[in-house]
């Protein structure tokens, strides 16, 4: 931290010309430092970029994700049928990473749309569970008592849980019933359904750590300052409290993200994630696998692979990064 | 003669602790029966070492804990008592300043913000006068309007103590209650401090009780002052009385230790309190002060007897107040 904290106060009146730096402002110095901090947060915007972009670099490449293209010219229709014919295979001018096995429809228009589902989910997840999270985190910390062994107990209960398993059992049940929903329309069924599931089952390591957060926070003199002129408990938690855990809950969401995107493509790999005609990446996983197409179409499963490798490479060592220029103990500055 | 604008009688706190694997439970009494009054624009100085219950009492007063017997009384009615918006505005006419300027503000909070939030909480400033507020505080208590967007790390302790001065004065208190409010600042800041709460009282009228160990400061700042050892107030008198006329032997040793320049640094005359403070947990029966009383040592024994009995109540709560007190010149006790 800064110098100003130090015992020997100045003479008064001579106010310590120390840079007004916030907590936000000292990490993002220590950040632009870092050269693999900077690599690995221009590849995350450069892939927020291509999702948000999807409609505009398609219409630039002149195609989109649902055409199929089946004719003959297209796939081959002896020996391997569906297999894409070698000028459709792989990158063209037509086609910038080819068209997909069986219903040959542009592999980059679906890796665009792909990203932008996949990325929606993971970060609106991540945001459901930090909300949960901090929320719970927080209350429990603060009130203690009684709300503290409920909120405990339950966020013992779903650490024991095994996520997978109940995930994978909740998943298509929600998605059954959200069918019937006057909303059920386009992606809106798969993306909210894992949005729920991953958000509601993510929540809890980050509620035990805030918890503990705030359970010190809870003993300083300020909070007792607070008190002593009458701040409600809302705005204790909430303007009090909750600014001094936010570094906690900023790193604990930048290493969320790269574990929902892997996720969800985890989820819908196993089919009962995003399912075909919606585009994830995790979709795009299980239609390689599905019909063994990947054994003769290797570049079909290469392409959706990469780029959640590159992504999620990314998400976390930028994580780290946040994590290291937020930790007031690091010694680098 | 009209109602004292606080009235404390009775006022005691034990704390149950549990200790060790057995989780036994012990009683600290860090404030066992206060007796005072405060005046409306008038300062009691609060004194005693470390652990005898200072910060408890004003805490108590603040009604951040609630006193296991006794009564507070503000403008005669009983805090205790008060009903939820009750003491909500009872909370408007006390407030407090902190002993460590350091943990005392939040750390992700600006200066601006930390003086707005009594303000805000209390909802009786409507935004739009809220900043004009808090402008006129940081310009009361000395800092600079551009100070208002910067967090407290970035400033020195006697000046984060002028924010929560400002943040204490925000609310328009009847009585603020400083506990130790120098103790964490260097010398040459203290006496800034110091005068401008001072200066302060004499504008706006408002009452103190301020807590200090420094017996000097104390001097400067206090009309009355209640010296405390181990939850209990040993004398209680005016500034004047306490300073010139001390009449307890546990004041007279602190006074003695103050360290003046006419006594000089090598002086052996003075008294020194023996032993260590007794826990609070299990103080001694009768007078709390006599196994560490230098008039004690002296007493004959049919006069010691005495001290194992209960103090009446009283300015002084001695049973041989006039006693003569171990390695003391006359001298001593005058020289502060
Ligand atoms: N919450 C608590 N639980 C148990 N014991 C406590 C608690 N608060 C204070 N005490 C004990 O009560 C006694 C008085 O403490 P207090 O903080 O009032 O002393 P003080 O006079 O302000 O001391 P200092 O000069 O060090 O600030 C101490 O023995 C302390 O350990
Ligand atoms: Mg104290």
């Amino acid at each position: 931290m800064s110098t100003a904290a130090t015992a020997t106060a100045p003479p008064e009146g001579a106010p310590k010309l120390v840079t007004g730096r916030s907590l936000l402002g000292t990490a993002w110095m220590r950040i632009r430092r870092s050269k693999i901090a900077m690599v690995s947060l221009a590849i995350v915007i450069l892939m927020v970029l291509f999702a948000l972009l999807a409609p505009v670099l398609t219409a630039i490449e002149g195609q989109n994700p649902d055409a199929t293209n089946t004719g003959p010219d297209v796939l081959d229709a002896f020996e391997n049928p569906g297999l894409p014919l070698p000028g459709y295979m792989f990158p063209s001018a037509e086609h910038w990473l080819g068209v997909e096995p069986g219903l040959g429809r542009d592999l980059f228009a679906r890796l665009a749309y792909g990203a932008q589902v996949s990325l929606i989910i993971a970060l609106l997840s991540t945001i459901v569970s930090v909300i949960l999270g901090t929320v719970l985190g927080a209350a429990a910390g603060y009130f203690g008592g009684k709300i503290d062994s409920v909120i405990s107990r339950l966020i013992d209960l779903f650490l024991a849980f095994p996520h997978l398993l109940l995930v994978l059992s909740i998943a298509p049940i929600l998605q059954s019933r959200l069918k019937d929903s006057p909303l059920a329309q386009g992606s809106f069924v798969p993306i909210t359904s894992l949005v729920v599931v991953l958000g509601f089952f993510g929540w809890a390591y980050l509620a035990r750590i805030v918890r503990g957060q705030v359970l010190s926070i809870r003993e300083q003199e300020y909070i007792e300052a607070a008190r002593s002129f009458g701040t409600s408990h809302l705005s204790m938690i909430l303007k009090q409290i909750i600014p001094n855990v936010a570094g906690v809950v900023l790193v604990y969401a930048t290493m969320m993200i790269p574990t929902n995107i892997t996720a969800e493509a985890a989820l819908s790999f196993l089919g009962v994630g995003v399912k075909d005609p919606t585009p994830s990446w995790g979709q795009m996983l299980n239609a390689a696998q599905q019909g063994n197409w990947y054994l003769n179409d290797p570049w079909f499963l290469a392409v959706p692979s990469i780029a959640l490798i590159i992504t999620v490479l990314a998400f976390n060592l930028l994580g780290d990064a946040v994590r290291d220029a937020l930790d007031p103990k690091s010694s680098r500055n | 003669m009209s109602e004292p604008l606080l009235k404390v009688t009775g006022l005691r706190k034990h704390f149950t602790v549990r200790k060790g694997l057995a989780r036994q439970a012990s009683v600290v009494k860090a404030v066992d029966g206060l007796d005072f009054t405060l005046e409306r624009g008038k300062t009691l100085g609060l004194v005693g070492e470390s652990g005898c219950g200072k910060s408890t009492t004003g805490k108590l007063l603040m009604r951040l804990l609630e006193p296991t017997a006794g009564s507070i009384a503000l403008d005669g009615r009983d805090v205790a008592s008060l009903r939820k918006d009750e003491l909500q505005s009872f909370r408007r006419r006390v407030q407090m300043v902190f002993q460590n300027p350091a943990s005392s503000l939040n750390p992700r909070m600006t200066v601006g913000s930390a003086i707005a939030a009594p303000l805000a909480a209390q909802k009786i400033t409507p935004p739009e006068g809220v900043k004009k507020r808090v402008q006129s505080l940081m310009d009361r208590v000395g800092l600079r309007p551009e100070h208002a967007n910067r967090f407290p790390h970035e400033f020195s302790g006697g000046q984060r103590q002028r924010i929560g001065i400002a943040r204490a004065l925000a609310l328009e208190p009847d009585v603020v209650i400083c506990d130790e409010p120098v103790s964490a600042l260097d010398v040459s800041v203290q006496a800034q401090v110091v005068n401008l709460l001072k200066d302060i009282q004499d504008e706006l009228g408002i009452s103190y009780i301020f807590i200090a160990h420094d017996l000097a400061v104390v001097r400067h700042m206090a009309d009355d002052v209640a010296v405390m050892y181990l939850g209990k107030i040993m004398e209680h008198g005016s500034r004047d009385q306490i300073f010139g006329d001390p009449q307890h032997p546990y004041t007279r040793s602190l006074l003695s230790a103050v360290p003046s320049v006419e006594l000089g640094a090598g002086s052996k005359d003075r008294i020194r309190l023996q032993g260590d403070l007794p826990s609070p947990a299990n103080p001694p029966s009768g007078c709390v002060f006599r196994t560490r009383c230098p008039a004690y040592a002296l007493l004959p024994e049919e006069k010691r007897l005495l001290c194992r009995d209960e103090i009446p109540t009283g300015s002084v709560a001695c049973h041989h107040p006039d006693a003569p007190l171990l390695e003391i010149p006359a001298a001593a006790t005058t020289l502060v």
